[in-house]
Parts: C-alpha cells; sequence; structure tokens
C-alpha cells in the first residue's frame, strides 16, 4: 500500500496519525520515513542525538515545517492535505518552543489571551478570565502583568505553557522545552508537564530530560539518522535498551563524563554517512569525524 | 612572552608608566583648546559679528505672529509628510517582502527612483500638477502638495528601514503566532510589526528630523504668506532688511522642534528597554 492510499483510523483515540513522513532540507535527508500515531492521553518523548531529526518531526505535526511527503492526521483530518484549514488546527495542538518564543511586547496575560480574542473571537474579558487561570495552573497567577524580559526563564516557558493551554488544547507538543534552561530552574518547568501528563494531555515531548521521559512517558521513541530506532515503554527504552545505537546513546547522555573525546563526532558522522569510508568495513580513521568535510552543522 | 623580552632589553631612556603618558596627552589637548579661544576672542571682533548674525532690533522685529504662522506651517507640513510616509512606507516594506515578485519589483523600482532623485524635483513637478492637468489640483492646497511629494520621497527611506526592522524580528514570533492559530496577515499585523516598530523608532525619528528640515524645500514654492513656513518666511525678512539676522532666528527655531524629538525618543527607548529587556 501506498502512502497516498494511506486512510485516517477513524478511531478518536488515535489523536496524531503520522504516516511514512519524510523530510529534506536541500539536499539533507532529515526524516527518512517515520510511522507512528500518538493516542489519546498518551505522552510520548522522543529521544534522540541532536541532528536526528526530533525536533523536525514535532514541527512537522503542526506543519511548522511542510513535510517532504508523507501524511499526518490530526484528529482523523489530514494536516497535510493542501487544502486542510491548518489555522484551525493548529488551534487545537499548543507548541511549546525550546527559546520560548513569548511576545516581548506583550504582558503575560496578553501573551495567552491575544489568541483567544483574534482566533476564537473570544470576548476579551472572558479570554482575560481564561489566561489568569492557566496563569495560576502553572503557578505564575501573580506575574500576569509582568513582561516576559521581567521574568525569569523558567517562568518565561511557565508562561509559553499557559499560553499555549489557554486555547483549550487536544494535545500539546513540546519542542525540548527545557534545553535553553539553567539547570536550577528546569525542575519549576518539568513539574508543570507533569501535573499536566497526570490530567490525560495529550503530548508528544522532544526532550534531553532522561529521568523526566523514565517517569513520565507512556512510550519512549528513541530517533537516530532520520528513523525511529527503536520505540517502547521508557521502562525498555531507556532501562533496557536492544539496540545497540540507542544503548551508545544513552552512554553518553547518561554517563557523560565518562565519554571518549571525538566518540560524538564519529558517531555523528556515521549516522549522516558524511565522511568517507576509507577501510571499508565501517570504521572510520581516527580524527575524520571531527574534520570530516562534509560534516552537517 | 612581550612580559619577558621587556624586562631583558634594557630601556634606553626611562619611559613614562602609561598613566603619566594619558595624563601628559591631555594636558596637551587643554593647552590646544585654550590656545584657540584665546586667539579667537583676540582676533573677533564680536560687536560685528553680532551685527550681522543677531541684531538685537532685527531680532524683536523677526518675533511675531507671522512667525508663530510660520512655526506652525513647518510643524503641518513635516507632520503631514511623515505620516502619509509611514503609511506609504510601511505598504512598500510589506511589498519588499511578499512572496508576489511584481510586488517587490515595484516596490524596488519605487524606492531606489525617490532615493535616487532631489526632493526638490518631486516636490517642484507635485507643484506643476495643476499646469500638467488642468484643473487638478491636490486637496488642502499648498499643504496636500506638500504633503505628497516629501511624503512620497520619505516613503521610500523608510520603507528600506521599516522592512530591516521587519526582519529583524526573530522568526520565532511567526512560528509562536501560527502555532497559536494566528494567519499569517494576523501574524503580522498583532506580533511582528509592533515589535518591528519598536525596533525602529530611533532611525525613524531620524527621518522626522531629517523631514523637518526637508519641509524648508517648501521656499521654492509660490506660495501666500498664510503658507510660510520658517525658512521662506525668514529668508523674505533677511532680503528685505538685507540682513542674516531673521535666518539665524528662523534656524534657531527648528532646533526648538529638532532637539525635544530626539530628547523624547531616547526616553522612550529606555522606558521600553525597561519594559521589555
Amino acid at each position: 500500500m501506498t502512502v497516498s492510499q494511506v486512510m485516517p483510523t477513524g478511531n478518536r483515540e488515535d489523536e496524531i496519525q503520522i504516516y511514512d513522513l519524510h523530510k529534506s532540507f536541500g539536499d539533507l535527508e532529515v526524516l527518512t520515513g517515520i510511522t507512528t500515531t500518538v493516542h489519546r492521553g498518551e505522552v510520548v518523548c522522543v529521544i534522540g542525538p541532536s541532528g536526528s531529526g526530533k525536533s523536525t518531526l514535532l514541527r512537522c505535526v503542526n506543519l511548522l515545517e511542510q513535510p517532504t511527503k508523507g501524511r499526518i492526521f490530526i484528529l482523523n483530518e489530514e494536516i497535510t492535505d493542501p487544502d486542510a484549514d491548518v489555522d484551525h488546527m493548529r488551534t487545537q495542538m499548543g507548541m511549546v518552543f525550546q527559546s520560548f518564543n513569548l511576545f516581548p511586547h506583550l504582558t503575560a496575560l496578553q501573551n495567552c489571551s491575544i489568541a483567544l480574542v483574534r482566533v476564537l473571537k473570544k470576548d476579551p474579558e472572558e479570554a482575560r478570565r481564561i489566561a489568569q487561570e492557566n496563569l495560576e495552573k502553572v503557578g505564575l497567577g501573580d506575574r500576569g502583568h509582568s513582561y516576559p524580559a521581567q521574568m525569569s526563564g523558567g517562568q518565561q516557558q511557565r508562561v509559553a505553557i499557559a499560553r499555549a493551554l489557554s486555547m483549550d488544547p487536544e494535545m500539546m507538543l513540546f519542542d525540548e522545552p527545557t534545553s535553553a534552561l539553567d539547570p536550577e530552574l528546569v525542575g519549576d518547568v518539568l513539574s508543570v508537564m507533569r501535573d499536566l501528563a497526570d490530567g490525560g494531555m495529550t503530548m508528544m515531548v522532544v526532550t534531553h530530560e532522561m529521568a523526566f521521559a523514565r517517569e513520565v512517558a507512556d512510550r519512549v521513541l528513541f530517533m537516530d539518522g532520520g528513523v525511529i530506532v527503536e520505540e517502547g515503554p521508557p521502562e525498555e527504552v531507556i532501562g533496557n535498551p536492544k539496540e545497540e545505537r540507542t544503548r551508545a546513546f544513552l552512554s553518553r547522555v547518561l554517563d557523560p563524563t565518562h565519554v571518549h573525546a571525538g566518540d560524538e563526532d564519529t558517531a555523528y558522522a556515521q549516522r549522516h554517512r558524511t565522511a568517507p569510508d576509507h577501510d571499508g568495513n565501517g570504521k572510520l580513521p581516527p580524527g575524520t569525524g571531527f574534520h570530516s568535510p562534509g560534516g552537517v552543522g | 612572552m612581550s612580559a619577558i623580552s621587556s624586562t631583558t632589553e634594557a630601556p634606553r631612556r626611562k619611559k613614562l608608566s602609561p598613566r603619566k603618558r594619558a595624563q601628559r596627552i591631555r594636558i596637551v589637548q587643554y593647552a590646544v583648546l585654550v590656545l584657540a579661544v584665546v586667539l579667537a576672542a583676540l582676533t573677533i571682533d564680536g560687536r560685528q559679528l553680532q551685527q550681522v548674525f543677531f541684531r538685537p532690533d532685527l531680532v524683536v522685529q523677526t518675533f511675531g505672529p507671522q512667525l508663530g504662522t510660520a512655526f506652525v506651517n513647518t510643524i503641518i507640513y513635516t507632520a503631514g509628510a511623515f505620516v502619509l510616509g509611514l503609511v506609504l512606507g510601511t505598504v512598500l516594506a510589506l511589498m519588499k517582502l511578499s512572496q508576489v515578485g511584481p510586488y517587490r519589483w515595484l516596490a524596488t523600482i519605487y524606492t531606489e527612483f525617490f532615493r535616487g532623485i532631489p526632493a526638490i524635483i518631486v516636490l517642484l513637478a507635485f507643484s506643476l500638477m495643476g499646469v500638467a492637468f488642468p484643473g487638478f489640483s491636490f486637496p488642502f492646497d499648498p499643504y496636500g502638495t506638500v504633503w505628497v511629494a516629501l511624503g512620497m520621497v520619505s516613503a521610500a527611506y523608510m520603507s528600506e528601514t521599516i522592512r530591516a526592522g521587519i526582519q529583524a524580528v526573530p522568526k520565532g514570533q511567526i512560528e509562536a503566532a501560527r502555532s497559536l492559530g494566528m494567519s499569517p496577515g494576523m501574524s503580522m499585523q498583532r506580533i511582528v510589526l509592533p515589535q518591528a516598530f519598536r525596533i525602529v523608532t530611533p532611525p525613524l525619528t531620524n527621518e522626522l528630523v531629517l523631514l523637518t528640515k526637508d519641509s524648508s524645500l517648501v521656499y521654492v514654492l509660490g506660495l501666500f504668506a498664510s503658507g510660510y513656513e520658517l525658512t521662506k518666511f525668514g529668508r523674505n525678512l533677511a532680503n528685505s532688511f538685507a540682513n542674516i539676522t531673521p535666518l539665524v532666528v528662523a534656524g534657531l527655531c527648528y532646533l526648538v522642534i529638532t532637539l525635544p524629538l530626539t530628547y523624547l525618543v531616547r526616553r522612550m527607548e529606555t522606558q521600553q528597554r525597561k519594559a521589555t529587556r
């Protein structure tokens, strides 16, 4: 069956359905055939080395990136259909970015209410009430009148979560929500996300926080080189990985102090097959990883 | 490395410490300044200067209701041209960022044309529209003519500034707006443009200051006295008195407009930085 014949399952529980998703930037293939389904209330954590395509996958789901090939259904409606009402479908998925992307010219309350008023055409008073409610949900009920610049990174990210929640979305997409935060601020954001997960929100989370993935995720996707290498419950994928690539990645992430210099570069070059394979047995000559001329930044 | 060589090579004569050297240079600078002031005081005849540039009786005569009219006219010419330039400049900036090729080309041609020719020619050309198209006249003449002519010229400059401002807004802002379901147009209007205008407030104010001064070009138009602005007014008086004093007064009037303007913007910037950074 070719991908163009794929039909959505029609099951209300299958909120995000991704079929044979490909994405290239010019000659660089970032995603090479991703197929997966995220179910209602499920928390899916996407892990993997940098450049593995996990952020691209997430950005394809709400079409911030246009897939090269493949189809994506949101609530059984195809978002990759050229005639889809993408703006409306996006109101059903909240997105949280690595760099917060709060609107700096608006207060926290205005950040949360602007789309309610302008997109959902809610009454401004009603919108304000919803915004305040969601700010309280993330523990920032008293900071409504602050501008983003007056808040810490952790607070800004929680406002960003409140902003997404204000739209009352069916699902939430998180793109490395804690990667830009100082370590001591990560906890607040993660605890808000844990509350969300406990409340039954459907979540797709690209993250490097292995402890969070292990504790909160229902399912973990390990991506490498543009494909899903391994997926399953966290205790299997993170606790007892079957694939060599997963094991190598986890050992580098969980114990970065004991990684040999250049290991990651070599692994990176192998994943992207950018360096010439001199001796033909799959091993790279020492050092080629780092200086590989075709290295992808 | 350098520390070693400086200690091993014995200095031939005693070097001054950097602090002492800086001190001496400063002393020399002050000495030159004092010398220049003394020379100027000795050679320049203060009385004669005052008679030419700032004769008290002419200053008094220059002040009057007509100066007030000219002052207000300068502001009206400038403000109208600025508003028109701002609107047209924004439209041109959006055209330059348009997906539709011909819009981009048109905007670029417009900008290059009006930046490349003297404003005075544009002004003269528009003042002759009534001759070229009999019966045609701009509304609120002569203000309308000046607004359109100067506005079209300043729009060319402002469009480049505004375009740069729009592009300076991080891409993540549009992504966040779109992810909330906003259309491209709404994202531009509600999210990008407010930030872009904040970024370009200082350069746009410079444009306003330039425009205030460019409004003096109006003096080439044949106008009734009610339409005089500062330069025309000052020049007429200077001609009839055969003295520069009225022009100096007119020049000082421009400063009355431009200096508070730059001060105001500097204050707005500081406040914005406090609020948003």
